[in-house]
């Protein structure tokens, strides 16, 4: 793709800025700034691995700042080990933390998990003091000055400061173009959507978590040594080191390589030429500017410098309206057949669910066949959904087993289940707002496809096939409700389902769009999939299922044919109503 | 003699957990009305230990100067909420709006923090009452007076806060706005207005217990990084947005600060706190007294 070649040239144009810059730059203090900048720009991008890309607002990302300056002090003071080797040993310390950090932590969601990060640092701040490392010095080493990253020519700091920033750089764009970086960010719009669609969250923010670790501690480790020289658990753990991280990422713009960047470009070297004017008069100034810029910029442009650019140049470039056009399905390339087969898909088993006074689901059991179209309908507040969050993961249910394709999963992750073959949709569609159509499609396609390339060819098909291949670079919020109706299929198709549930897949379409879905789910069972579909509009069911189950009350009142269940004087007296029964003509009795 | 040491720790703890409660429920009001954790309120709370100072420099006794913190924090409060919290939109997403006013308070303590430093220079000064060095004596236990009274007052306070929520017109349609933003302006009530009464009367609270810990507690302007975590954990500890699970939450951790301290020693006091703070996240993320959401 020759926007990914134009990344990789941009990254190299920093670098080679960065260079110059080193090279030209004549003061020492201007050395000392343009250490800080590349630093903080390299631990603004560190950061941003969870927190922006992962949407995991962490506010103790300090501890491997400091993990990894006393780690390398340390082993410098106690075993007179070389930093070089020293910070290797630091980042397998910091990602052995961030794995001892994350296992409890993320099982919080949102604030809470933001809260939680707090305490680690102050807790490592206690104990640091306690153990009696208030104030830990390098050691000169007259000797050998290099091995022991001890320069006293200053380019020497900006160019190590520079590679820190370019392997992070680096890092950054690696993680934004794979599978794993589609997957964080379908985390971060939607945490549940991307489970349902085969998306272990738990392991990718472990995964972003560890990754972000890494290149902390090693600009932990490098600051101490270009900076500091002396580590004190307030200069390492201490909220300065976390508020001039979270400055220069939201300043420029998070969940994008270029923002802390940015951030760091304009807020470090503003930040430092006020602290040498007038830094002696006004001890504080620092903390004032820093404030300050971060009170201004979530007032003015919250989603920070770079996006704001962006979307004014993105506006200006698209002024073209994209034409309002009719959703129309592509020819059939498969043969429509397969009748149902007796074989048993999806077995339901005494299936029980309680929330908080009210039993939603009570001794359920029912099969899913292969290739057949189940329908699931029952009075608003049967249980219906519930049911699909149960069978999904979403819910563990009280009591009671579900065995899909042999094997019991009852328990099991919605991510878990969808890599074994059972894809869902929502009653209310939930996409990945801020990924394209295409995007959001590919996400369900990375459940079998670990190349990105494979996985786009795939995500396009499966739009292609439900009509919406003109739609692929659209946003989910300029779609119809159809249009959304048809790309969350899609998205579940991609992920090439054995069983899909469907939560009222008509809910909201015309009387048009009603026939596109019902002809598109049709030609999903012929290719193959089985289909349990939750419907209120009686009409269009029978029109596709080939067997119906009532729900009432959490209880199954009835199962079978459509023709059947819709004679069923218990089923007209809880839920089709005598007015059915008239308009249906008179039952055979 | 075991069991009167072990009483006289348990009374220390409660009556520093008394003021904690106090600031707590102010920080546990603004979070259950606007969903903001407001991470500049250790930062007014040390804004009104100074307040509380600068009365007493003028002859005003502290535990009356911290009643006194109580007007001027409140319209303070309200301006900061209606020029700067209201003014963050989010684009009409309540989540991002939330987020981007969580880190404007962020930016909001920095400045405060630090400007305080600026003006007031980073020297601690101390207020002098003769109650400071006094206590009572129950039986064999010792309560230091400027302690008791500061947490005589913070029950008083709390209190009062508790009957304004529960019994006036205007307590009640702020726990309707709390409840519910949306159903709450269909019923007339003026949200925007309630988020401005929230975070006026939830400073308001913090500055007041700023100017009770001022009786017995150095003011600098970093203290308020030490108190800022303290409150966290005591609202988390209740649940978030619970008043009266942060009131709680406050004494439990002035008992833990309290009852560490016969485990371990004086620079370790809060690693206890710390312990408890991330037991309960872990255990109970939706605190002692929260009721967990359904997430589906």
């Amino acid at each position: 793709m020759p926007s990914h070649a134009r990344s990789w040239l941009a990254i190299a144009a920093v670098v080679a800025f960065g260079l110059v810059l080193a090279l030209v730059l004549q003061e020492r203090y201007h050395h000392r700034v343009l250490t800080l900048v590349f630093l903080w720009a390299a631990m603004g991008l560190a950061w941003n691995i969870i927190s922006g890309y992962a949407g995991q607002i962490s506010f103790g990302h300090q501890v491997f700042f400091g993990i990894g300056a006393y780690v390398t002090v340390l082993l410098v003071v106690k075993l007179a080990l070389t930093p070089w080797i020293g910070m290797g040993i630091a980042v397998a310390v910091a990602v052995l933390a961030a794995l001892l950090i994350g296992l409890p932590t993320f099982r919080l969601a949102g604030i809470y998990f933001g809260l939680a990060t707090l305490a680690y640092p102050l807790i490592f701040r206690i104990v640091m003091d306690w153990l009696g490392y208030q104030e830990v010095a390098i050691p000169m080493m007259r000797e050998r000055p290099a091995w022991f990253m001890q320069f006293s020519e200053p380019r020497s700091f900006d160019l190590l400061a520079l590679g820190v920033l370019a392997a992070t750089l680096v890092l950054s764009r690696a993680i934004e173009t794979s599978r794993l970086g589609y997957r964080l960010r379908a985390v971060k719009e939607n945490e549940q959507a991307a489970e349902a669609m085969g998306v272990d969250a738990f392991r990718a923010k472990m995964a972003a978590y560890v990754l972000s670790a890494a290149p902390a501690a090693v600009v932990g480790a490098v600051y101490i040594h270009a900076i500091l020289f002396i580590v004190t658990p307030d200069a390492v753990f201490g909220l300065l080191v976390i508020s001039q991280t979270l400055v220069v990422s939201l300043v420029g713009g998070i969940g994008t390589l270029w923002g802390p960047l940015i951030g760091a470009a304009i807020m470090v070297p503003v930040s430092e030429v006020l602290d040498s004017t007038v830094g002696d008069r006004l001890p504080g100034i620092q903390g004032v500017v820093y404030g300050a810029a971060l009170m201004l910029i979530m007032l003015g442009a919250p989603e920070g410098l770079y996006w704001r650019v962006r979307q004014a140049v993105r506006a200006r470039a698209e002024r073209r309206a994209a034409p309002a056009r009719a959703v129309t399905l592509p020819p059939m390339d498969t043969t429509p057949a397969s009748a149902p087969t007796s074989t048993v898909l999806l077995e339901v088993r005494d299936v029980w669910k309680a929330f908080i006074g009210l039993q939603a689901l009570s001794e359920v059991s029912f099969d899913v066949r292969e290739r057949e179209i189940l329908g699931v309908i029952g009075p608003n507040g049967a249980g219906k959904t519930t049911l699909f969050n149960v069978l999904n993961g979403f819910l563990l249910p009280d009591r009671g087993t579900i065995r899909f394709r042999g094997e019991t999963v009852t328990g099991l992750r919605p991510s878990g289940l969808c890599r074994r073959g059972l894809g869902r949709t929502f009653q209310v569609v939930r996409t990945f707002p801020r990924l394209s159509v295409l995007e959001n499609v590919m996400v369900g396609a990375f459940v079998g496809e670990r190349a990105v390339g494979r996985a786009r060819a795939i995500a396009g098909d499966a739009l292609s096939r439900v009509g919406l291949g003109d739609r692929a670079d659209a946003f989910p919020g300029g779609l119809t409700t159809l249009e959304l109706r048809l790309m969350e299929l899609a998205r579940c198709l991609a992920t090439a389902p054995r069983l899909v549930l469907l939560d009222e897949p008509l809910a909201g379409l015309s009387t048009d769009g009603v026939d596109v879905m019902i002809a598109m789910i049709r030609r999903v069972r012929a290719g193959g999939v089985t289909v349990v579909i939750i419907e209120h509009t009686m009409q269009a069911l029978l029109r596709l299922a080939d067997r119906l189950l009532v729900l009432d009350q959490g209880r199954r009142l009835a199962e079978g044919a459509p023709a059947e269940v819709t004679r069923n004087p218990v089923v007209v007296e809880a839920y089709l109503g005598k007015r059915w029964l008239a308009r249906m003509g008179t039952p055979a009795c | 003699m075991v069991v009167a040491e072990l009483a006289q720790y348990v009374a220390t703890g409660l009556l520093v957990g008394g003021v904690y409660a106090l600031m707590s429920i102010g920080l546990a009001l603004i979070f259950g009305v606007m969903r903001v954790v407001n991470f500049a309120q250790g930062d007014f709370m040390m804004l009104g230990m100074y307040l509380t100072y600068f009365y007493a420099l003028a002859g005003v006794d502290p535990l009356l100067g911290a009643l006194l913190t109580i007007p001027p924090f409140f319209v303070l409060g309200w301006i900061v909420h209606r020029g700067l919290l209201a003014r963050v939109t989010g684009g009409g997403d309540p989540q991002r709006q939330m987020d981007a006013q969580l880190i404007l308070t962020l930016g909001l303590s920095l400045v405060i923090t630090n400007a305080t430093t600026m003006i007031l220079t980073p020297t601690p000064r101390g207020i002098r009452t003769a109650y400071a060095t006094q206590a009572f004596t129950v039986g064999p236990i010792l309560l230091n007076e400027a302690r008791s009274y500061a947490f005589a007052m913070a029950l008083v306070l709390a209190a009062a806060l508790w009957l304004f929520l529960t019994r006036t017109d205007a307590g009640r349609a702020l726990r309707a706005a709390a409840d519910d933003p949306e159903a709450a302006s269909y019923q007339g009530i003026d949200v925007r207005a309630m988020h401005g009464l929230a975070f006026g009367a939830g400073i308001a609270l913090v500055a007041a217990a700023g100017g009770l810990l001022a009786t017995y507690y150095p003011i600098e302007p970093s203290v308020a990084v030490n108190f800022i975590v303290l409150m966290f954990v005591a609202v988390v500890l209740g649940g978030l947005g619970s008043i009266p699970g942060a009131f709680v939450g406050g004494l439990v951790i002035g008992l833990v600060q309290s009852l560490t301290l016969l485990a371990l020693p004086f620079q370790l006091q809060n690693t206890g706190v710390f312990i408890v703070f991330l037991l309960v996240l872990y255990l109970r993320p939706q605190g002692l007294f929260g009721r967990r959401a359904r997430t589906v």
